[in-house]
Protein backbone atom coordinates (compact mmCIF):
# COMPACT_ATOMS: atom_id res chain seq x y z
CA UNK A 1 0.00 0.00 0.00
CA UNK A 2 1.52 3.43 -1.11
CA UNK A 3 1.79 6.16 1.76
CA UNK A 4 2.77 9.23 -0.63
CA UNK A 5 2.23 11.99 2.51
CA UNK A 6 3.43 9.89 5.29
CA UNK A 7 6.44 7.88 3.54
CA UNK A 8 9.24 10.17 4.89
CA UNK A 9 7.37 10.91 8.57
CA UNK A 10 9.06 8.87 11.74
CA UNK A 11 7.59 9.48 14.91
CA UNK A 12 10.84 9.05 16.74
CA UNK A 13 12.62 11.07 14.95
CA UNK A 14 12.80 14.71 13.92
CA UNK A 15 11.33 15.87 10.81
CA UNK A 16 13.67 15.77 7.25
CA UNK A 17 16.17 18.33 6.93
CA UNK A 18 16.01 20.02 3.41
CA UNK A 19 19.16 18.14 2.13
CA UNK A 20 17.11 14.83 3.32
CA UNK A 21 14.16 15.79 2.09
CA UNK A 22 15.97 16.05 -1.23
CA UNK A 23 17.43 13.13 -0.99
CA UNK A 24 14.21 11.31 -0.38
CA UNK A 25 12.86 12.90 -3.91
CA UNK A 26 11.69 15.97 -2.23
CA UNK A 27 11.37 19.54 -4.25
CA UNK A 28 12.04 17.88 -7.77
CA UNK A 29 8.13 18.64 -8.10
CA UNK A 30 8.91 22.64 -7.84
CA UNK A 31 11.81 21.98 -9.96
CA UNK A 32 9.10 19.92 -12.17
CA UNK A 33 5.79 22.31 -11.99
CA UNK A 34 8.10 25.28 -12.93
CA UNK A 35 8.38 24.55 -16.04
CA UNK A 36 4.99 24.01 -16.90
CA UNK A 37 2.17 26.56 -17.61
CA UNK A 38 0.14 27.17 -15.02
CA UNK A 39 -2.54 26.13 -16.19
CA UNK A 40 -1.94 22.50 -17.17
CA UNK A 41 -1.13 22.37 -13.29
CA UNK A 42 -4.61 23.55 -12.46
CA UNK A 43 -5.99 20.84 -15.09
CA UNK A 44 -3.57 17.81 -13.85
CA UNK A 45 -5.00 18.52 -9.92
CA UNK A 46 -8.70 19.22 -11.22
CA UNK A 47 -8.36 15.51 -13.24
CA UNK A 48 -6.33 13.77 -10.38
CA UNK A 49 -9.77 14.76 -8.71
CA UNK A 50 -7.99 15.92 -5.12
CA UNK A 51 -11.11 17.03 -2.91
CA UNK A 52 -10.19 19.96 0.08
CA UNK A 53 -9.49 17.55 3.16
CA UNK A 54 -10.38 20.42 5.19
CA UNK A 55 -13.91 19.55 5.17
CA UNK A 56 -16.65 20.51 2.52
CA UNK A 57 -14.82 18.55 0.07
CA UNK A 58 -14.88 20.73 -3.23
CA UNK A 59 -12.36 19.68 -5.70
CA UNK A 60 -9.18 21.30 -5.73
CA UNK A 61 -8.36 22.29 -9.10
CA UNK A 62 -11.43 24.03 -9.50
CA UNK A 63 -11.38 26.06 -6.68
CA UNK A 64 -8.21 27.17 -8.14
CA UNK A 65 -9.00 27.57 -11.68
CA UNK A 66 -11.30 30.40 -10.75
CA UNK A 67 -7.98 32.35 -9.86
CA UNK A 68 -8.22 35.08 -12.44
CA UNK A 69 -4.92 34.65 -14.21
CA UNK A 70 -3.27 35.96 -17.42
CA UNK A 71 -2.29 39.76 -17.76
CA UNK A 72 -5.34 41.37 -16.91
CA UNK A 73 -5.47 39.70 -13.45
CA UNK A 74 -3.98 41.68 -10.49
CA UNK A 75 -0.58 41.41 -9.44
CA UNK A 76 -0.53 40.73 -6.17
CA UNK A 77 -2.26 37.04 -4.94
CA UNK A 78 -2.22 34.87 -2.13
CA UNK A 79 -2.02 31.68 -0.96
CA UNK A 80 -2.59 30.68 2.59
CA UNK A 81 -2.40 27.06 4.13
CA UNK A 82 -5.36 26.16 7.18
CA UNK A 83 -3.26 24.90 9.62
CA UNK A 84 -5.58 26.04 12.33
CA UNK A 85 -7.13 22.26 12.98
CA UNK A 86 -9.51 23.56 16.15
CA UNK A 87 -12.20 20.76 15.39
CA UNK A 88 -12.53 18.67 18.83
CA UNK A 89 -11.69 14.96 17.95
CA UNK A 90 -9.40 16.47 14.98
CA UNK A 91 -5.24 15.56 14.96
CA UNK A 92 -4.15 14.66 11.45
CA UNK A 93 -2.66 18.12 10.32
CA UNK A 94 -0.33 17.91 12.96
CA UNK A 95 1.29 14.85 11.88
CA UNK A 96 1.77 16.67 8.54
CA UNK A 97 2.77 19.91 10.36
CA UNK A 98 5.64 18.40 12.48
CA UNK A 99 6.69 15.73 10.53
CA UNK A 100 7.45 16.68 7.45
CA UNK A 101 7.10 20.33 7.10
CA UNK A 102 9.29 20.99 3.86
CA UNK A 103 6.15 18.73 2.16
CA UNK A 104 3.58 21.41 2.40
CA UNK A 105 5.95 24.00 2.22
CA UNK A 106 7.00 21.87 -1.21
CA UNK A 107 3.03 21.76 -2.28
CA UNK A 108 2.40 25.53 -1.32
CA UNK A 109 5.27 26.60 -3.61
CA UNK A 110 3.77 24.66 -6.19
CA UNK A 111 0.23 25.61 -5.40
CA UNK A 112 1.45 29.31 -5.77
CA UNK A 113 2.98 28.87 -9.02
CA UNK A 114 0.12 27.36 -10.30
CA UNK A 115 -2.40 30.59 -8.97
CA UNK A 116 0.05 32.91 -9.83
CA UNK A 117 0.47 33.81 -6.04
CA UNK A 118 3.49 36.21 -4.70
CA UNK A 119 3.00 35.56 -0.99
CA UNK A 120 2.15 32.31 0.99
CA UNK A 121 1.15 32.15 4.27
CA UNK A 122 0.91 29.56 7.01
CA UNK A 123 -1.85 29.75 9.12
CA UNK A 124 -1.29 28.03 12.34
CA UNK A 125 -3.16 27.74 15.62
CA UNK A 126 -1.06 28.78 18.83
CA UNK A 127 -1.17 25.98 20.79
CA UNK A 128 1.02 23.97 17.79
CA UNK A 129 4.40 24.97 19.14
CA UNK A 130 6.61 22.63 17.51
CA UNK A 131 4.75 22.77 14.20
CA UNK A 132 5.59 26.59 14.76
CA UNK A 133 9.55 25.64 15.13
CA UNK A 134 9.69 23.06 12.52
CA UNK A 135 7.44 25.12 10.00
CA UNK A 136 9.80 28.03 10.88
CA UNK A 137 13.02 25.97 10.12
CA UNK A 138 11.75 24.89 6.82
CA UNK A 139 11.16 28.19 5.52
CA UNK A 140 14.23 29.45 6.49
CA UNK A 141 16.00 26.36 4.81
CA UNK A 142 13.36 26.53 1.43
CA UNK A 143 14.82 30.53 1.49
CA UNK A 144 18.72 29.57 1.40
CA UNK A 145 18.38 27.18 -0.69
CA UNK A 146 16.63 29.07 -3.52
CA UNK A 147 13.24 27.54 -3.11
CA UNK A 148 11.55 30.43 -1.60
CA UNK A 149 12.23 34.18 -2.71
CA UNK A 150 13.29 36.19 -6.06
CA UNK A 151 13.54 34.27 -9.63
CA UNK A 152 13.49 30.66 -7.82
CA UNK A 153 15.72 28.51 -9.59
CA UNK A 154 16.57 30.73 -12.45
CA UNK A 155 12.81 30.27 -13.37
CA UNK A 156 11.72 34.22 -12.78
CA UNK A 157 8.97 33.27 -10.40
CA UNK A 158 8.84 35.32 -7.21
CA UNK A 159 7.03 34.20 -3.53
CA UNK A 160 7.50 35.27 -0.10
CA UNK A 161 6.59 32.73 2.66
CA UNK A 162 5.32 33.69 5.93
CA UNK A 163 4.47 31.85 9.47
CA UNK A 164 1.59 33.09 10.97
CA UNK A 165 0.74 32.15 14.60
CA UNK A 166 -3.19 32.62 15.42
CA UNK A 167 -3.99 33.39 18.82
CA UNK A 168 -7.08 30.96 19.74
CA UNK A 169 -10.71 31.03 17.90
CA UNK A 170 -12.03 28.02 16.08
CA UNK A 171 -13.70 30.88 13.87
CA UNK A 172 -10.12 31.23 12.32
CA UNK A 173 -10.39 28.13 10.67
CA UNK A 174 -13.43 29.21 8.18
CA UNK A 175 -11.75 30.04 5.21
CA UNK A 176 -13.10 33.93 5.38
CA UNK A 177 -12.82 34.52 9.01
CA UNK A 178 -9.17 33.16 8.51
CA UNK A 179 -8.89 36.19 5.86
CA UNK A 180 -10.04 38.68 8.16
CA UNK A 181 -8.21 37.57 11.07
CA UNK A 182 -4.75 37.92 8.85
CA UNK A 183 -5.91 41.34 8.36
CA UNK A 184 -5.55 41.66 12.30
CA UNK A 185 -9.66 41.92 12.51
CA UNK A 186 -11.91 39.85 14.52
CA UNK A 187 -12.17 36.62 12.90
CA UNK A 188 -16.02 36.86 11.62
CA UNK A 189 -16.63 35.43 8.74
CA UNK A 190 -16.93 37.58 5.44
CA UNK A 191 -20.16 37.57 3.03
CA UNK A 192 -20.03 36.18 -0.29
CA UNK A 193 -20.25 36.82 -3.28
CA UNK A 194 -17.21 37.82 -3.29
CA UNK A 195 -15.50 34.59 -3.22
CA UNK A 196 -12.29 34.67 -1.65
CA UNK A 197 -10.84 33.61 -5.09
CA UNK A 198 -11.78 36.80 -6.44
CA UNK A 199 -11.51 39.29 -3.83
CA UNK A 200 -10.06 37.55 -0.85
CA UNK A 201 -6.64 38.28 2.10
CA UNK A 202 -6.37 42.46 1.30
CA UNK A 203 -8.82 42.27 -1.32
CA UNK A 204 -6.50 40.65 -3.48
CA UNK A 205 -7.66 37.22 -5.29
CA UNK A 206 -6.79 33.91 -2.54
CA UNK A 207 -6.57 30.42 -2.31
CA UNK A 208 -6.97 28.66 0.79
CA UNK A 209 -6.33 25.36 1.54
CA UNK A 210 -6.34 22.50 3.92
CA UNK A 211 -2.76 21.44 4.71
CA UNK A 212 -3.36 18.03 3.75
CA UNK A 213 -4.16 18.74 1.10
CA UNK A 214 -1.54 20.84 -0.17
CA UNK A 215 0.79 17.53 1.01
CA UNK A 216 -0.85 15.75 -1.89
CA UNK A 217 0.08 18.51 -4.35
CA UNK A 218 4.00 17.65 -4.83
CA UNK A 219 3.27 14.14 -5.05
CA UNK A 220 -0.12 14.79 -7.94
CA UNK A 221 2.82 16.61 -9.92
CA UNK A 222 5.66 13.98 -9.92
CA UNK A 223 3.17 10.79 -10.19
CA UNK A 224 0.22 12.14 -11.88
CA UNK A 225 -3.56 11.99 -12.00
CA UNK A 226 -4.21 8.64 -12.79
CA UNK A 227 -1.62 7.07 -10.18
CA UNK A 228 -3.53 9.42 -7.46
CA UNK A 229 -6.67 8.53 -8.12
CA UNK A 230 -5.49 4.52 -8.54
CA UNK A 231 -4.29 5.50 -4.38
CA UNK A 232 -8.21 5.08 -3.86
CA UNK A 233 -10.62 2.87 -2.96
CA UNK A 234 -13.41 4.95 -4.08
CA UNK A 235 -14.26 7.95 -6.67
CA UNK A 236 -12.30 10.32 -4.58
CA UNK A 237 -8.68 10.47 -5.61
CA UNK A 238 -5.66 9.63 -3.41
CA UNK A 239 -5.19 8.58 0.07
CA UNK A 240 -6.70 9.71 3.37
CA UNK A 241 -5.35 10.34 7.09
CA UNK A 242 -7.65 8.90 8.91
CA UNK A 243 -7.88 8.57 12.83
CA UNK A 244 -9.39 7.78 15.57
CA UNK A 245 -9.82 8.40 19.17
CA UNK A 246 -11.81 7.26 22.23
CA UNK A 247 -12.08 4.13 23.95
CA UNK A 248 -10.35 1.93 21.49
CA UNK A 249 -7.48 -0.34 22.13
CA UNK A 250 -4.62 2.00 20.62
CA UNK A 251 -6.28 5.08 18.80
CA UNK A 252 -4.16 6.84 16.40
CA UNK A 253 -3.69 8.38 12.54
CA UNK A 254 -2.92 6.64 10.06
CA UNK A 255 -2.41 7.15 5.97
CA UNK A 256 -4.85 4.62 3.99
CA UNK A 257 -6.94 4.22 0.49
CA UNK A 258 -9.56 7.07 0.63
CA UNK A 259 -12.41 4.64 1.05
CA UNK A 260 -11.33 2.32 3.61
CA UNK A 261 -14.42 1.25 5.65
CA UNK A 262 -15.25 2.69 9.24
CA UNK A 263 -15.14 -1.32 10.51
CA UNK A 264 -11.70 -1.71 9.51
CA UNK A 265 -10.73 1.52 11.07
CA UNK A 266 -11.50 0.92 13.71
CA UNK A 267 -11.59 -2.70 14.32
CA UNK A 268 -7.89 -3.78 12.90
CA UNK A 269 -6.50 -0.19 12.58
CA UNK A 270 -7.20 1.04 15.97
CA UNK A 271 -7.42 -2.55 17.74
CA UNK A 272 -11.36 -3.00 18.51
CA UNK A 273 -12.59 -1.47 21.58
CA UNK A 274 -10.71 -1.66 24.73
CA UNK A 275 -11.67 -4.10 27.41
CA UNK A 276 -14.94 -4.04 29.05
CA UNK A 277 -16.31 -1.19 26.21
CA UNK A 278 -18.38 -1.72 23.58
CA UNK A 279 -19.35 0.45 20.06
CA UNK A 280 -22.23 2.53 20.06
CA UNK A 281 -21.56 5.57 17.50
CA UNK A 282 -19.43 7.13 16.28
CA UNK A 283 -18.35 11.18 14.70
CA UNK A 284 -17.09 9.85 11.01
CA UNK A 285 -15.07 13.18 10.45
CA UNK A 286 -14.76 15.37 14.00
CA UNK A 287 -17.11 17.17 16.00
CA UNK A 288 -19.29 18.60 13.43
CA UNK A 289 -20.57 15.80 11.59
CA UNK A 290 -23.77 13.19 12.29
CA UNK A 291 -23.35 10.11 14.52
CA UNK A 292 -23.67 6.71 12.63
CA UNK A 293 -24.03 3.88 14.58
CA UNK A 294 -23.30 -0.16 14.63
CA UNK A 295 -25.87 -0.60 11.23
CA UNK A 296 -23.08 1.61 9.75
CA UNK A 297 -19.64 0.47 10.38
CA UNK A 298 -19.50 -1.17 6.77
CA UNK A 299 -19.87 2.69 4.74
CA UNK A 300 -16.94 3.42 3.21
CA UNK A 301 -14.93 6.58 4.80
CA UNK A 302 -15.15 8.67 1.14
CA UNK A 303 -17.53 11.97 0.69
CA UNK A 304 -20.26 10.61 -0.59
CA UNK A 305 -20.86 7.22 1.07
CA UNK A 306 -21.02 9.00 4.42
CA UNK A 307 -23.11 11.61 3.13
CA UNK A 308 -25.57 8.68 2.08
CA UNK A 309 -25.45 7.17 5.13
CA UNK A 310 -26.29 10.89 6.37
CA UNK A 311 -22.94 12.47 7.82
CA UNK A 312 -20.04 14.06 6.46
CA UNK A 313 -16.11 12.51 5.59
CA UNK A 314 -15.50 15.82 7.60
CA UNK A 315 -12.02 16.16 8.77
CA UNK A 316 -11.56 12.12 8.56
CA UNK A 317 -10.74 11.85 11.99
CA UNK A 318 -13.57 9.85 14.23
CA UNK A 319 -14.67 10.17 17.70
CA UNK A 320 -15.88 6.84 19.40
CA UNK A 321 -18.74 6.65 22.22
CA UNK A 322 -18.82 3.60 24.04
CA UNK A 323 -21.35 1.83 25.72
CA UNK A 324 -20.18 3.59 29.42
CA UNK A 325 -19.97 7.41 28.26
CA UNK A 326 -22.90 9.37 28.01
CA UNK A 327 -24.28 10.54 25.26
CA UNK A 328 -26.07 13.61 26.12
CA UNK A 329 -22.74 14.64 28.31
CA UNK A 330 -21.10 13.87 25.30
CA UNK A 331 -22.87 16.21 23.00
CA UNK A 332 -23.25 18.89 25.90
CA UNK A 333 -19.84 19.00 25.71
CA UNK A 334 -19.91 19.13 21.98
CA UNK A 335 -22.36 22.18 22.45
CA UNK A 336 -20.63 23.77 24.96
CA UNK A 337 -17.47 24.44 22.97
CA UNK A 338 -19.77 25.27 20.38
CA UNK A 339 -21.17 27.89 22.10
CA UNK A 340 -18.34 28.99 23.12
CA UNK A 341 -16.40 29.68 20.17
CA UNK A 342 -19.10 30.98 18.51
CA UNK A 343 -18.45 34.53 16.75
CA UNK A 344 -21.88 35.73 17.55
CA UNK A 345 -22.63 37.39 14.00
CA UNK A 346 -26.28 35.26 13.65
CA UNK A 347 -29.05 34.52 15.91
CA UNK A 348 -29.63 31.29 15.68
CA UNK A 349 -25.69 30.24 16.26
CA UNK A 350 -25.72 33.44 19.79
CA UNK A 351 -28.38 32.83 21.12
CA UNK A 352 -29.53 29.36 20.22
CA UNK A 353 -26.24 27.30 21.17
CA UNK A 354 -25.95 28.51 24.93
CA UNK A 355 -29.69 27.86 25.06
CA UNK A 356 -28.74 24.32 23.49
CA UNK A 357 -26.22 23.51 26.36
CA UNK A 358 -28.03 24.55 28.99
CA UNK A 359 -31.13 22.46 27.92
CA UNK A 360 -28.40 19.41 27.93
CA UNK A 361 -26.58 20.35 31.04
CA UNK A 362 -30.15 20.60 32.97
CA UNK A 363 -30.66 17.00 31.30
CA UNK A 364 -27.72 15.42 32.42
CA UNK A 365 -28.10 17.12 36.03
CA UNK A 366 -31.69 15.48 36.40
CA UNK A 367 -33.37 18.48 35.90
CA UNK A 368 -34.83 17.74 32.35
CA UNK A 369 -38.18 18.78 31.41
CA UNK A 370 -41.07 16.83 29.04
CA UNK A 371 -40.64 19.51 26.31
CA UNK A 372 -37.01 20.00 26.52
CA UNK A 373 -36.46 17.14 23.75
CA UNK A 374 -39.32 19.03 21.24
CA UNK A 375 -37.27 22.22 22.29
CA UNK A 376 -33.88 20.65 21.57
CA UNK A 377 -35.15 19.29 17.97
CA UNK A 378 -36.71 22.96 16.90
CA UNK A 379 -33.10 24.11 18.20
CA UNK A 380 -31.66 21.30 15.59
CA UNK A 381 -33.52 22.81 13.00
CA UNK A 382 -32.77 26.43 13.51
CA UNK A 383 -29.10 25.86 13.84
CA UNK A 384 -28.93 23.61 10.26
CA UNK A 385 -28.00 24.99 6.62
CA UNK A 386 -29.40 28.03 5.45
CA UNK A 387 -30.23 30.14 8.58
CA UNK A 388 -26.77 30.98 9.55
CA UNK A 389 -23.79 32.84 7.81
CA UNK A 390 -20.90 30.45 8.30
CA UNK A 391 -21.19 26.34 8.91
CA UNK A 392 -20.34 26.36 12.62
CA UNK A 393 -23.82 26.49 13.51
CA UNK A 394 -25.09 23.49 10.54
CA UNK A 395 -21.69 21.85 12.22
CA UNK A 396 -22.80 22.30 15.92
CA UNK A 397 -26.64 20.80 14.66
CA UNK A 398 -25.18 17.76 13.09
CA UNK A 399 -24.48 15.72 16.32
CA UNK A 400 -27.16 16.89 17.88
CA UNK A 401 -29.77 16.27 15.49
CA UNK A 402 -28.36 12.85 15.08
CA UNK A 403 -27.96 11.95 18.81
CA UNK A 404 -31.53 12.88 19.37
CA UNK A 405 -32.47 10.28 16.79
CA UNK A 406 -30.03 7.18 17.44
CA UNK A 407 -29.63 7.61 21.60
CA UNK A 408 -33.00 9.62 22.14
CA UNK A 409 -34.08 6.55 24.53
CA UNK A 410 -31.25 7.78 26.76
CA UNK A 411 -32.25 11.67 26.48
CA UNK A 412 -35.97 10.48 27.58
CA UNK A 413 -34.44 7.79 30.38
CA UNK A 414 -32.83 11.25 31.89
CA UNK A 415 -35.58 13.19 32.10
CA UNK A 416 -38.13 10.36 33.15
CA UNK A 417 -35.63 9.12 35.82
CA UNK A 418 -34.25 12.34 37.09
CA UNK A 419 -31.01 11.33 36.92
CA UNK A 420 -27.85 10.53 34.20
CA UNK A 421 -27.58 6.71 34.28
CA UNK A 422 -24.24 6.56 33.32
CA UNK A 423 -23.05 8.00 36.55
CA UNK B 1 4.87 53.13 27.03
CA UNK B 2 5.87 50.55 24.15
CA UNK B 3 9.82 49.50 24.31
CA UNK B 4 12.29 50.67 21.51
CA UNK B 5 12.81 46.72 21.73
CA UNK B 6 8.93 46.17 21.01
CA UNK B 7 8.24 49.27 18.47
CA UNK B 8 11.21 48.09 16.27
CA UNK B 9 9.35 44.51 16.39
CA UNK B 10 6.14 46.07 15.71
CA UNK B 11 7.75 47.92 12.70
CA UNK B 12 8.64 44.75 11.38
CA UNK B 13 5.16 43.44 11.38
CA UNK B 14 3.71 47.04 9.73
CA UNK B 15 6.56 46.24 7.18
CA UNK B 16 4.70 43.26 6.02
CA UNK B 17 1.30 44.53 5.53
CA UNK B 18 -0.57 47.01 3.54
CA UNK B 19 -1.51 49.18 6.11
CA UNK B 20 -0.52 49.77 10.00
CA UNK B 21 -4.02 48.14 11.54
CA UNK B 22 -3.41 44.89 9.76
CA UNK B 23 -0.34 44.51 12.03
CA UNK B 24 -2.46 44.66 15.43
CA UNK B 25 -2.75 41.14 16.35
CA UNK B 26 1.06 40.49 16.05
CA UNK B 27 1.75 43.82 18.12
CA UNK B 28 -0.39 42.56 20.56
CA UNK B 29 1.36 39.11 20.74
CA UNK B 30 4.73 41.07 21.00
CA UNK B 31 3.79 43.42 23.82
CA UNK B 32 2.16 40.18 25.55
CA UNK B 33 5.41 37.59 24.80
CA UNK B 34 6.58 40.90 27.09
CA UNK B 35 4.73 41.92 29.47
CA UNK B 36 2.37 38.55 29.98
CA UNK B 37 -0.66 40.42 29.51
CA UNK B 38 -2.26 43.47 27.53
CA UNK B 39 -3.02 46.48 30.61
CA UNK B 40 -5.24 49.47 29.43
CA UNK B 41 -2.54 51.09 29.43
CA UNK B 42 -0.71 48.88 26.86
CA UNK B 43 -3.89 48.85 24.68
CA UNK B 44 -3.87 52.67 24.34
CA UNK B 45 -0.17 52.69 23.59
CA UNK B 46 -0.13 50.18 20.67
CA UNK B 47 -3.45 51.71 19.32
CA UNK B 48 -2.12 55.00 19.25
CA UNK B 49 0.92 53.62 17.74
CA UNK B 50 -0.99 51.48 15.13
CA UNK B 51 -3.55 55.05 14.75
CA UNK B 52 -6.70 53.06 15.63
CA UNK B 53 -9.20 54.24 18.50
CA UNK B 54 -8.73 51.77 21.35
CA UNK B 55 -12.20 50.71 22.05
CA UNK B 56 -11.66 48.88 17.99
CA UNK B 57 -8.03 47.45 19.47
CA UNK B 58 -10.23 46.18 22.73
CA UNK B 59 -12.44 44.81 20.37
CA UNK B 60 -9.99 42.39 18.57
CA UNK B 61 -8.57 41.60 21.84
CA UNK B 62 -11.22 40.47 23.19
CA UNK B 63 -12.63 38.52 20.48
CA UNK B 64 -9.26 35.83 20.85
CA UNK B 65 -9.15 33.38 23.42
CA UNK B 66 -5.68 33.93 23.82
CA UNK B 67 -4.88 37.89 24.60
CA UNK B 68 -5.18 38.44 27.91
CA UNK B 69 -6.89 41.51 29.42
CA UNK B 70 -5.74 40.74 32.52
CA UNK B 71 -3.08 40.00 34.53
CA UNK B 72 -2.08 36.08 34.54
CA UNK B 73 0.54 34.05 36.09
CA UNK B 74 4.40 33.14 34.95
CA UNK B 75 2.90 29.78 33.38
CA UNK B 76 -0.10 29.21 31.34
CA UNK B 77 -1.54 25.74 31.84
CA UNK B 78 -4.15 24.65 29.01
CA UNK B 79 -6.00 21.25 29.70
CA UNK B 80 -7.88 20.51 26.93
CA UNK B 81 -11.44 20.11 27.50
CA UNK B 82 -13.06 19.02 24.46
CA UNK B 83 -14.34 15.29 23.42
CA UNK B 84 -12.29 12.81 23.16
CA UNK B 85 -10.45 14.34 26.57
CA UNK B 86 -13.83 14.23 27.22
CA UNK B 87 -14.14 10.74 26.97
CA UNK B 88 -10.67 9.69 28.73
CA UNK B 89 -11.85 11.28 31.98
CA UNK B 90 -9.93 14.75 31.87
CA UNK B 91 -12.14 15.82 34.74
CA UNK B 92 -9.83 13.57 37.09
CA UNK B 93 -6.73 15.73 35.70
CA UNK B 94 -8.60 18.76 35.87
CA UNK B 95 -9.81 17.66 39.57
CA UNK B 96 -6.13 17.09 40.84
CA UNK B 97 -4.58 20.24 39.48
CA UNK B 98 -7.51 22.40 41.23
CA UNK B 99 -6.57 20.33 44.45
CA UNK B 100 -2.92 20.73 44.19
CA UNK B 101 -2.51 24.30 43.29
CA UNK B 102 -5.91 25.61 44.74
CA UNK B 103 -7.51 27.37 41.51
CA UNK B 104 -10.30 27.01 39.44
CA UNK B 105 -10.49 27.64 35.92
CA UNK B 106 -9.52 31.21 35.16
CA UNK B 107 -8.03 31.94 38.28
CA UNK B 108 -4.27 32.15 38.92
CA UNK B 109 -2.20 31.34 41.83
CA UNK B 110 -1.65 33.49 44.41
CA UNK B 111 2.00 33.25 44.22
CA UNK B 112 1.66 34.78 40.85
CA UNK B 113 3.24 31.47 39.22
CA UNK B 114 0.16 29.65 36.97
CA UNK B 115 -2.68 30.82 35.42
CA UNK B 116 -5.16 27.91 34.52
CA UNK B 117 -7.44 28.06 31.35
CA UNK B 118 -9.56 25.45 29.70
CA UNK B 119 -8.49 24.84 26.04
CA UNK B 120 -10.26 23.64 22.90
CA UNK B 121 -8.37 20.46 20.91
CA UNK B 122 -4.81 20.49 21.34
CA UNK B 123 -4.65 17.60 18.20
CA UNK B 124 -3.51 14.85 20.34
CA UNK B 125 -7.07 13.19 20.71
CA UNK B 126 -4.85 9.57 20.07
CA UNK B 127 -2.92 10.68 23.79
CA UNK B 128 -5.71 12.10 25.73
CA UNK B 129 -6.18 13.75 28.36
CA UNK B 130 -3.59 16.58 27.39
CA UNK B 131 -2.24 19.87 28.46
CA UNK B 132 -0.03 22.40 27.26
CA UNK B 133 1.59 24.46 30.07
CA UNK B 134 3.79 27.16 28.02
CA UNK B 135 5.05 25.39 25.30
CA UNK B 136 5.56 22.13 26.83
CA UNK B 137 2.95 19.63 25.57
CA UNK B 138 1.84 16.84 27.94
CA UNK B 139 0.08 13.68 26.31
CA UNK B 140 -1.74 10.70 28.22
CA UNK B 141 -1.38 12.20 31.20
CA UNK B 142 -2.27 10.55 34.93
CA UNK B 143 -3.61 12.53 37.72
CA UNK B 144 -0.07 11.05 39.69
CA UNK B 145 2.16 12.48 37.88
CA UNK B 146 0.96 16.20 37.78
CA UNK B 147 2.85 16.61 40.97
CA UNK B 148 6.18 16.03 39.16
CA UNK B 149 5.28 18.29 36.58
CA UNK B 150 4.13 21.45 37.85
CA UNK B 151 7.20 21.02 40.12
CA UNK B 152 9.50 21.48 37.15
CA UNK B 153 8.05 25.13 36.61
CA UNK B 154 9.55 28.05 38.75
C1 LIG C 1 -15.93 27.01 11.99
C2 LIG C 1 -15.06 26.40 10.93
C3 LIG C 1 -13.76 26.00 11.23
C4 LIG C 1 -12.94 25.45 10.25
N1 LIG C 1 -11.67 25.08 10.59
C5 LIG C 1 -10.85 24.59 9.63
C6 LIG C 1 -9.49 24.25 9.93
O1 LIG C 1 -9.04 24.38 11.06
N2 LIG C 1 -8.70 23.77 8.94
C7 LIG C 1 -9.17 23.64 7.66
O2 LIG C 1 -8.42 23.24 6.78
N3 LIG C 1 -10.44 23.94 7.34
C8 LIG C 1 -11.28 24.42 8.29
N4 LIG C 1 -12.56 24.78 7.94
C9 LIG C 1 -12.95 24.67 6.51
C10 LIG C 1 -12.47 25.90 5.76
O3 LIG C 1 -13.46 26.90 5.83
C11 LIG C 1 -12.20 25.63 4.28
O4 LIG C 1 -13.29 24.94 3.74
C12 LIG C 1 -10.96 24.83 4.01
O5 LIG C 1 -9.83 25.39 4.66
C13 LIG C 1 -10.69 24.78 2.54
O6 LIG C 1 -9.56 23.98 2.25
P1 LIG C 1 -9.67 22.70 1.33
O7 LIG C 1 -10.41 23.12 0.07
O8 LIG C 1 -8.27 22.34 1.04
O9 LIG C 1 -10.42 21.67 2.09
C14 LIG C 1 -13.42 25.30 8.92
C15 LIG C 1 -14.73 25.68 8.63
C16 LIG C 1 -15.54 26.22 9.60
C17 LIG C 1 -16.93 26.61 9.25
S1 LIG D 1 -22.93 30.58 12.27
FE1 LIG D 1 -22.16 31.18 14.28
S2 LIG D 1 -19.97 31.24 14.02
FE2 LIG D 1 -20.85 31.26 11.95
S3 LIG D 1 -21.06 33.41 11.43
FE3 LIG D 1 -22.97 32.84 12.40
S4 LIG D 1 -22.66 33.34 14.57
FE4 LIG D 1 -20.66 33.30 13.64
S1 LIG E 1 -9.89 16.31 22.47
FE1 LIG E 1 -8.23 16.74 23.81
S2 LIG E 1 -6.54 16.74 22.45
FE2 LIG E 1 -8.25 16.44 21.10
Amino acid sequence: MERPLTRNIHPNRPPLTLKEYEMAGGYLAVKKALSIPPKEIIDLVKESNLKGRGGAGFNTGMKWSFVPYGENSPATKYLVANADEMEPGTFKDRLLLEGNPHQLIEGMIVAAYAIGATTGYVFLRYAYKEAAVKITNAINEAYNAGYLGFNILGSGYNLQMHLHTGVGRYMCGEETALLNALEGKRATPRAKPPFPQISGLFGKPTIVNNVETLCNIPHIINNGADWFKNLSYSEDGGTKLYGVSGRVKHPGCWELPMGISIRELIEEYAGGMQDGYRFRGVLPGGASTDFLVEQHLDIKMDFKSVAMAGSRLGTGTMIVLDDKTCPVGFVHNLQQFFAHESCGWCTPCREGLPWVEKILWSIEQGQGKPGDLDLLDQHAKLLGPGNTFCALAPGAAEPLQSALKYFREDFERHIRNKQCPYD
Amino acid sequence: MLSTEEIKEIDHEISLVPYKKAACIEAMKIVQRNRGWISDDALKAIADYLEMSTAELDSVATFYNLIFRKPVGRHIILVCDSITCWIMDYKALYIAIQKQLNIKFGETTTDGKFTLLPNACLGCCDHAPTMLIDDDLYRNINADELEMILNRYE
